[in-house]
Formats: C-alpha cells, structure tokens, sequence
C-alpha cells in the first residue's frame, strides 16, 4: 500500500538531489536545472496531499508553482545570456562581481 | 499490487535520472536527463489522478522550459569547459554533507511527526479539468490574475535582458 508518507519521501530525495546539484556544480545552467528539481519535489508533495485529502486546491498551487519555474526560467537564463555576453563564462565562481 | 510497482518504478526511473542530471559531464546530457525526468514525474501525476497537472507537465515542462535551456546550452559555445576554474574557498564536500543533513532532517520530521492526516474534505471527481478551472476562476481569481502578470512580466524582462542594445 502506497500511503502519502512514500510520496513525501520521494520528493525529500528529489529535493536533496536539487540541494547537492546547487552546491556542488559550477555551471550555472545546472544549477538552475537543479533549482527546477526542487520546484518539480515541491509539485510532487503538493498533488499527494491534494490525492490524500481529495481537495483540488493542491493541484491548483502546482499550476502557480509550473507558472513561477517558467518565469524564473525565462529571466534565469537571460541573465546567463547578458552574463556571458560580457565575461564570455557561465562558471559560477567567476561571477562574483556583486561580492563585496 | 500494481500501483506499489507503478510507484516504486517510477520513483527509481525518477531519482535516477535526477542524478545523471547533476553528475553529467556534458550540459546538453544533462538536458535530456531533465526532459526524461519530467517525463517520469508526469506519469507519477497520473497515479495520484492529476492528469491535467500530467498534461501540464510535459507541455510546459517538458516541452517549453526545457527547449529554452536547449537553446541557451546551445547558444553559450564554450571554449573551454565551465568547470575549469575552480574558487579555492569553494567548499564542495561541506555543500554534499549539508545536502544530507537536509533529507536526515526531512525523513526524521516523517518518521517522528506526530500529526495525523486530517479528515478527507472534498471529492476528487473525474472531471480534473472542470474542477480545476472551477476553482481557478473562483476561489484563486486574483492570484490567476497576478499568475499571469507575473508572466507578462517575465516576458518583457527576458526580451530587455537578451537584446544586445536597447
């Protein structure tokens, strides 16, 4: 029997891959990629409550959350295009001239 | 029986292809494990009986964000690989262990959390779509709204960010 529990412990494994590709690699377009990971373990927990508790709310939050990837993938990205139309990298490390 | 195995399989084929995407040499690999990911998650949407959020899923995911990255991964030529210079500050190890101390904690808040489901307030009905619709234009009218500014907004600032001069 598959309860909500196995369902929100598939999306903390999801949610720490997402965490450890942020910290660990240094091309910024993974680590976006890895930012949608999470926001996709966030969309996971919010429709197997919305299974467990038979209320369409939950599924409604997922379709603003699919809305907010898609908008911070949009500018995301055109960041890393204006960035490295300038420095010529998408290394995350070299991108420290906001670093005090 | 079924649903156990449609649950487990997908969740391996799930967090499987989550790793190749954060461990993958090359960036345009890496893209296509997300695309398999998202494909993967959208059949685990159809088990829990979200077929609209299914649907959602691989067009806007699956079909629209990750065709963007795509072409970004494309248009960004490398001449030398973006992994080359490393910040010697950079704590990497520290970055894994923190990342386990996360799922420790999460798994300990579901093994230990006392608090019971609460009781099943409506009916999913096997009209999604309506249901959905239903409470976007009702309940969640204003944050529809505002969904959809954000979006406008989103649009205007990429095309002001990727044009070379204004």
């Amino acid at each position: 029997m598959i309860t909500t529990t196995h369902y929100m412990v598939l999306s903390a494994a999801l949610f720490t891959l997402g965490v450890v590709g942020v910290m660990v690699r240094r091309n910024v377009i993974i680590v976006l990629m890895s930012i949608e990971l999470m926001l996709n373990a966030v969309n996971i927990n919010l429709i197997a409550f919305s299974h467990q508790l038979q209320n369409v709310v939950g599924q409604v939050f997922a379709v603003f959350i699919i809305v907010v990837a898609a908008a911070e993938a949009a500018v995301g990205l055109g960041i890393i295009l204006a960035f490295y139309r300038n420095k010529e990298t998408v290394n995350i490390d070299e991108m420290n001239l906001l670093r005090w | 029986m079924v649903e156990a195995a449609a649950f487990y399989i997908l969740a391996a084929l799930i967090l499987g292809f989550a790793a190749l995407v954060i461990t993958a040499k090359s960036t345009v690999h890496s893209v296509l494990f997300l695309v398999a990911d998202f494909l993967c998650v959208a059949a685990l949407y159809v088990t829990l009986r979200a077929p609209f959020l299914a649907v959602i899923q691989v067009m806007v995911y699956a079909g629209g964000i990750v065709v963007l990255y795509l072409f970004v991964v494309m248009l960004v030529n490398l001449k030398r690989p973006p992994e080359a210079h490393s910040d010697p500050r950079r704590l990497s190890r520290l970055g894994v262990v923190m990342a386990g101390a996360v799922l420790a904690q999460l798994i300990a808040i579901f093994a230990v959390g006392w608090a019971k489901p609460s009781a099943v307030e409506g009916t999913l009905s096997e009209q999604n779509v309506e249901q959905i619709g239903r409470a976007l234009y009702t309940d969640y009218l204003i944050p529809f709204e505002l969904a959809s500014f954000l979006l406008l907004v989103a649009m205007i600032g990429a095309i002001i960010l990727s044009k070379r001069e204004l």
